[in-house]
């Protein structure tokens, strides 16, 4: 069992890692698209394996379902436009995997150096069978506020959205 | 036997990726997908955490990180959307209309 895990887990993390790479080195837009869909349901994997049932289920829904919907439909709107062949990386890319390799190799040092302080991990308590119940009263009991606030933020973007890629703004006014 | 470092190295190789993405790339809608894919790898150390210590909080704290993932992605697109209208670019170095 736990060595069936293992594998699933490494499975996922080389897709989500290897989908990753080919995201961020993409000529074509669209197969960046394609990529981070891969990356986002290989995480999905990864949170049903952290027994994240309703995680799970939300990140395929509203990331690879309505995120990713988005995406392709605005790289569909400014589609026409784009020169047949620009560099794809600026001109600080050297600076930049550098300073990316540093603070890479920095958190790893340090992952690696508080390992010992994870003991913790040894137990490896099981969360109730029962995810989606349990995450419903946590968000509707002690995070009701947060919720709120949550939904208050997407109404503004919702809003925010509509008024700032609206074509001609004299048009209702 | 997987240990919660397991989880910690996979969500900073994500996190890097986007961040390389972020610093690397042209094209602003790239950009934006680099930002959800560090978004993700936060979620991942959230929800690992939330397995060890037997709490569904961290979930719960995920699914807020979402719902900031998706407005994210909306405003930035309308932004996108509205700036490739007037200045006919995607290329994050040609956006220099601020710049003087």
């Amino acid at each position: 069992m736990t060595v069936l895990n293992s594998i699933l887990f490494y499975f996922l993390a080389a897709l989500a890692i290897g989908s990753a790479l080919l995201m961020v080195t993409r000529r074509n837009i669209v197969h960046a698209a394609i990529f981070l869909l891969a990356a986002l349901l290989a995480t999905a994997g990864i949170f049903l394996q952290l027994q994240a049932d309703f995680l799970f289920i939300v990140q395929i829904f509203l990331f690879a379902g309505g995120i990713m919907a988005l995406f392709v439909f605005a790289i569909m709107l400014v589609r026409p436009g784009i020169p047949s062949q620009p560099p794809r990386f600026t001109r600080q890319r050297f600076v930049a995997t550098i300073l990316t390799l540093i603070l890479a190799a920095q958190v790893f040092f340090a992952v690696v150096l508080g390992s010992g302080s994870l003991r913790l991990a040894a137990r490896s308590v099981d969360i109730a069978p029962k995810n989606t119940e349990a995450v419903g009263d946590a968000l509707f009991r002690q995070f009701i506020v947060p919720f709120e606030i949550a939904s208050i933020l997407l109404l503004l973007a919702m809003i925010g959205a509509v008024v700032i890629s609206r074509r001609n703004r004299d048009a209702f006014d | 036997m997987l240990s919660i470092e397991h989880y910690l190295i996979l969500s900073l190789a994500l996190f890097m990726i986007g961040i390389a993405g972020v610093l690397m790339r042209r094209n602003v809608i790239v950009m934006l997908m680099s930002i959800e894919l560090m978004l993700n790898a936060v979620n991942i150390n959230l929800i690992a955490f939330s397995r060890l210590h037997g709490s569904v909080h961290g979930q719960v704290f995920a699914i807020f990180v979402m719902v900031a993932a998706a407005a994210e992605a909306v405003v930035g697109l309308a932004i996108i959307l509205a700036f490739f209208r007037n200045g006919k670019t995607l290329d994050a170095d040609e956006m220099d209309i601020l710049k003087w």
